[in-house]
């Protein structure tokens, strides 16, 4: 008799390998699916283990990844912000703006980390005091920041920023073709770790968004977390969109248009609820990476790029649908275990 | 809901027809609240276009307003049919990229047959879409899985199946010059001076109008929008009218691809990229609940053409058509917390009648 059978009565014994299952961290298929995916890209797409092409893959993901961080925090609280990409533009713009005036630049980035933080605070007060439906105030936000970024701009490129800086954005550590800018990342999402994963702020988030009531009740002042949220995700889009204006080397009130639904989908995929609740910044990393990393092998391979778009698409129905299939048949082989 | 209003029931104890008479004067209530709501859209359009056309009397000349209705109509078939998604708690974001697919094939089946009648090529888009729809249906009715996420995933494949088919029949682009002429005349064509397009839009809205107050199934949508669980508890199959809503949502978005082939004759594969927002807005605007279970296709169809109209005056008044985008989210945002006042003040209103019958 092994000691995992011989103190278990009949009826809970099931549930009991159910709950070991849920014990790994959330993300750590997506994980080792994007680990796989590497692995075989490197060995049979030629030029993708480069360190060239993984420094132009990094490239490509940093803003994503960067958005997604506050993201993933307000998509646990049962929240979403459909406006970060405008947010981009609308930063960009009003960057390109300052600087035509004459501002420097040291002066033009904390101005527009504050702008961030009025725009998210605008989607978090309409959410939080008036009690709107985050997905509908944040579509309304989308339209106007954007409306606003080219009211700002109109369609003309702000183009001549310092060398110095845009140089940055694209440079890369020594010769490893990892991008600097990589580095500050890192320290942002693991600050962002700690806070979802390791702090009684984190773990209000998951109780709002499994229950608000409940969280409430249990004395989580939701409204006043759900505001600070959306503001922290303005300032972070708005970085987002101070780096898109460096890296690409202009300023332009289209910028990052769509950028929302990419970032939406690698947090998708890295196993968050759209319904909040759950889900981890382990998987959302992970995610961001792996929609990364198959359209650049694709793209290797001459695959169209606008044709990646089913591959995206597909990735992310069968991340959230193959969870629910396996839910489904598990529960039907666990009804059935009794009565045999 | 559908119960019949006018007529008087046998006679009940007093206890029990009470509630049942305040729960008539509260839909009653609800009713007029819908009306008022819609009526408010109303107004707001008609403000819109009188300081217009005192700005600039030319805009309601014969040619910008059949200009304003050709765009108007487009948007208008799209939120038609979002409105049957999202009152039964869904959404639909794949639209634009439906439109795209839609227009694509139905363009390219004219450039292959030129001689097929008009009818076949509208019914082979509306089957494109339709296609499309049921795919979105089947997914969230029996995967169980969010329409947000799942019309998500659906946006970028049949977007990338547009390119994919594109580039491997060596196409990207049709113009006006590969279509036949039978049908670039319905792209201009007038009946009484209304344009054709605007029309189908009409009859469109008018059916699925129709459709969704008068008959059983329409009404099921709503229940199945404002509690699922309920719905289903009450013997309403929740899974297949959300599969015939999508479907039927699709279908829409591939008449609304036809529209958009027979309007702008150059189709590429960016036809309709971001329509899915405008969309969404336009039903938002329109008084239809982001949460399911309230609004009509009237309201959502004023929403789509006050969204229009808005693009076309803001020249007319002087301003930058730079200020477009923004004012249409300033009018989402002023929509969706009017509708959120007039809950409060209905909540409210409720209450107080409940609570002064049951003394």
């Amino acid at each position: 008799m092994t000691v995992e059978t011989a103190p278990a009565p009949a009826a809970p014994a099931p549930a009991a390998p159910a709950r070991r299952g849920l014990t790994l961290p959330s993300g750590s298929v997506i994980t080792t699916f994007l680990v796989l995916f590497l692995l075989v890209a490197a060995v049979t797409v030629p030029g993708f283990a480069s360190t060239r092409n993984a420094g132009f893959l990094l490239l490509d993901v940093v803003v994503i990844a960067l958005i997604a961080l506050p993201l993933t925090l307000v998509v646990v609280t049962g929240e979403i912000d459909l406006s970060v990409a405008s947010t981009v533009g609308l930063s960009s713009a009003v960057m390109g703006q300052l600087w035509i005036a004459g501002l420097p630049l040291e002066a033009i980035v904390p101005l527009v980390l504050v702008l961030g933080a009025v725009l998210g605070a605008v989607n978090g007060f309409l959410v939080t005091t008036l009690g709107l439906p985050s997905l509908a105030v944040t579509i309304g936000t989308l339209a106007l920041y954007r409306g606003l970024a080219f009211v700002v701009l109109g369609d003309q490129a702000v183009a001549d920023f310092p060398r110095a800086w845009t140089t940055w954005a694209i440079s890369s550590i020594g010769s490893t073709g990892i991008p600097t800018v990589v580095v500050p990342l890192l320290v942002l999402i693991a600050i962002t770790a700690v806070v979802l994963h390791a702090t009684p702020i984190g773990r209000s988030l998951y109780a709002m968004g499994n229950s608000e009531d409940a969280a409430r009740f249990s004395g989580i002042d939701v409204a006043r977390t759900k505001l600070w949220l959306f503001v922290a995700t303005g300032v972070v889009a708005a970085l987002g969109g101070v780096y898109w204006t460096l890296r690409y080397g202009s300023a332009r009130a289209d910028n990052a248009t769509g950028l929302e639904l990419q970032v939406v989908a690698a947090i998708l995929l890295g196993g968050v609820s759209i319904f909040g609740g759950s889900g981890g910044l382990l998987g959302v990393m992970a995610g961001a990476l792996l929609l990364a990393s198959v359209r650049n092998a694709l793209q290797l391979v001459n695959v169209p790029s606008d044709v990646l778009n089913i591959v995206t698409g597909v990735l992310l129905i069968t991340a959230v649908v193959a969870p629910q299939v396996t839910a489904r048949v598990k529960r039907r082989l666990a009804r059935r275990r009794p009565a045999s | 809901m559908s119960a019949p209003l006018t007529k008087t029931p046998a006679p009940l104890p007093e206890e029990l027809a009470a509630p049942e008479r305040t729960g008539r004067r509260g839909a009653a209530l609800v009713q007029r609240l819908v009306v008022a709501r819609e009526l408010g859209i109303l107004a707001a359009l008609v403000l819109l276009v009188v300081v217009t056309v005192i700005a600039n009397p030319r805009f309601l000349s014969g040619q910008n307003v059949r200009d304003l209705l050709l765009s108007a109509a487009i948007l208008t078939v799209l939120a038609a049919g979002q409105t049957m998604v999202i009152i039964t708690r869904n959404v639909d974001l794949s639209v634009g990229s439906v439109l795209g697919l839609s227009a694509y094939a139905t363009g390219t089946l004219l450039v292959v047959a030129p001689d097929l009648p008009l009818v076949v090529a509208v019914l082979a888009g509306m089957a494109v879409g339709a296609a499309c729809g049921l795919i979105n249906g089947a997914i969230v009715a029996t995967a169980g899985v969010p329409s947000l996420v799942v019309t998500l995933g659906t946006l970028y494949a049949f977007r990338g199946l547009d390119s994919l088919w594109a580039s491997s029949a060596d196409r990207l682009q049709i113009n006006a010059a590969d279509l036949p002429s039978g049908f670039k005349s319905l792209g201009t064509a007038r009946l009484l001076g209304v344009p054709v397009l605007f029309l189908v839009a009409v009859v469109v809205v008018v059916v699925v109008g129709y459709y969704l107050r008068t008959f059983r199934s329409g009404r099921e949508l709503y229940g199945i929008g404002s509690a699922p669980e309920a719905a289903r508890l009450s013997g309403i199959p929740v899974g297949k009218r959300v599969l015939t809503a999508f479907v039927v949502n699709g279908a829409l978005a591939g008449l609304a691809g036809v529209l958009y082939a027979a309007r702008f004759q150059t189709l590429d594969t960016t036809a309709g990229t971001g329509q899915e927002l405008f969309v969404v807005a336009a039903c938002v605007v329109g008084g239809v609940a982001i949460f399911g279970g309230s609004g009509s296709v009237y309201g959502a169809a004023l929403g789509a053409l006050l969204l229009t109209t808005i693009g076309t005056a803001l020249p007319q008044l002087g301003l930058d058509p730079f200020w477009r985008d923004a004012a249409v989210g300033a009018l989402i945002l002023a929509a969706i917390a009017l509708d959120r006042a007039l809950q409060l003040r209905l909540a409210a209103r409720l209450r107080g009648r409940n609570a002064r019958s049951d003394r």
